[in-house]
């Protein structure tokens, strides 16, 4: 192709005013449009986990460090940063903070492999999907399915589903962000403190002689708990003993006199 | 060159037969085979490829209504400049195109954080995906009237959603049961053949 500069003008002129003209509209719109962002939002963001996990109540960490710069809450909302990483953000932002009390999450159901299937089940791998069909494949309805939809919700690699079929949580990794409490579909997880008070770990509402049939540990609902308590802190819903964690003492009573060792001290 | 006249800016015939076969019979990602990096890349998770749809449709529909009147009124030899430079037709494209997604990407942050947060993060991805200029170049190609040039870039994103919704739900669901086959390129690629199976046996049967 011979160089025809009859096009070539024309070509240049046009293609370097159409370049200039949406480029001057950039800059424009880019003053024009411009937000400002803090400088130490940005420092804050750097420091934060960068999880996402929402723990904060807020939908990620950028949003979270947003809100603490701007004064709306302090720092320790985040359950995800370790006691360093809070040292560091105090330093950044000036002030004092002492790391909350870390949290874990309790398994209120002790079933697992100790407790009787009703039927092999072949299906999507997800407690969500398993729930759905003809209630669980469990003998007890109100235990865990052990499918591990808390393990996929962990963003933190910190909870797996053990041999026993139940999932475990590995403290070390663990930071009380509560996914798991969230994702799990029979809402048999909780958060506790870790030095927290005592617990039942049996979700079960059925009747004492079924409970007894398909469960080694299951919650029967004898009531002899509720008649050792010293501080009368234990009642019976349906089948189940509730503590009010108001007026136990964690004195420990309960734990020894339970037959079927369904009351634990974490 | 074919284009010295320059069409009328409204369509004097029914530009709906148009509509749908940017939409099903020359679907972009099934048919063309246009847009394939967003389609393998991001049809792993519904959320993201609904928020990728969402910006195409957008980005094609408004770069269809930006380069015809820069192609008719600048390159074209009908133009007030009388020369024809529409070799230059893709670099211009790609030029107003990015700057464009540029523009709309500062006003939607300082507008809508929300939205920004939703979309804003697809619109880069977007600006010279070869979907969206080949629904520009096709329109210039096939001297489309304005009107339908408009209609066109609206179906072909449409067209490219729903492709993109149907094939995320399934590769989503299909990742979730553990179907390994499903993982990856080569998974991305069958299902892509599957869904492209159905609607070109569908459409060669059902005339439109």
């Amino acid at each position: 192709m011979s160089l025809d500069m009859a096009l070539m003008l024309p070509a240049i002129a046009v293609l370097g005013a159409l370049g200039l003209a949406m480029a001057g509209m950039l800059v424009w719109a880019s003053k024009a449009f411009y937000v400002p962002t803090d400088p130490l939002v940005d420092a804050l963001i750097e420091l934060m986990p960068g999880a996402n996990c929402g723990a904060c109540g807020y939908p990620g960490c950028a949003d979270c460090a947003e809100h603490i710069v701007a004064g709306d809450v302090t720092p320790d909302v985040c359950t995800s940063c370790d006691a360093e990483t809070f040292e560091l953000i105090g330093e950044l932002l000036g002030i004092d903070i002492s790391a909350a009390e870390p949290t874990y999450p309790v398994i209120l159901c002790q079933g697992g492999t100790n407790c009787k299937d009703r039927y092999d089940y072949i299906g999507a791998d997800t407690c969500r999907a398993a729930i759905l069909l003809a209630g669980t494949k469990k003998a007890c309805s109100y235990g865990c399915i052990g499918l591990g939809d808390c393990v996929r919700a962990c963003m933190f690699d910190a909870i797996e589903i053990a041999d026993n079929g139940l999932p475990r949580i590995k403290k070390y990794n663990c930071k009380g962000c509560g996914a798991c409490v969230t994702a799990c579909p029979q809402q048999v997880l909780t958060i506790a403190k870790e030095h927290g008070p005592v617990y039942v770990v049996c979700a079960s509402h059925d009747k004492g002689k079924y409970v007894k049939e398909v469960c080694e540990f299951g919650c029967i609902g004898c009531g002899i708990c509720k008649k050792n308590c010293p501080e009368g802190a234990i009642k019976l819903d349906k089948a189940l003993a509730v503590i009010d964690q108001e007026k136990c003492t964690q004195c420990g009573t309960c734990i020894d006199v339970c037959p079927r060792n369904a009351i634990v001290k974490l | 060159m074919t284009d010295v006249l320059m069409p009328a800016l409204m369509p004097t015939e029914n530009i709906f037969p148009l509509f749908v076969e940017a939409m099903f019979t020359k679907n972009f990602l099934l048919i063309m085979f246009l847009g394939l990096c967003s389609y393998v890349g991001l049809t792993t998770n519904s959320d993201t490829s609904k928020g990728m749809s969402m910006a195409v449709t957008f980005v094609m529909t408004m770069s269809a209504i930006l380069t015809w009147p820069i192609y008719y009124y600048l390159l074209s030899p009908a133009s007030f400049l009388g020369k024809d430079l529409t070799f230059l037709k893709t670099i211009c494209f790609i030029l107003v195109i990015a700057a464009f997604v540029q523009l709309v990407e500062f006003i939607i942050r300082k507008f809508s954080p929300p939205l920004y947060r939703s979309l804003g993060i697809y619109l880069p991805l977007i600006s010279t995906n070869c979907a969206v200029l080949g629904v520009v170049l096709l329109n210039v190609q096939e001297g489309y009237t304005y009107g339908a040039s408009i209609m066109y870039a609206f179906g072909a994103g449409l067209g490219y959603s729903w492709v993109m919704l149907a094939t995320a739900a399934v590769r989503e669901k299909l990742i979730m049961r553990g179907v390994n086959l499903f993982n990856g390129f080569i998974g991305a690629f069958f299902a892509a053949m599957m869904v492209a199976l159905i609607v070109v046996s569908y459409f060669s049967v059902v005339k439109l």
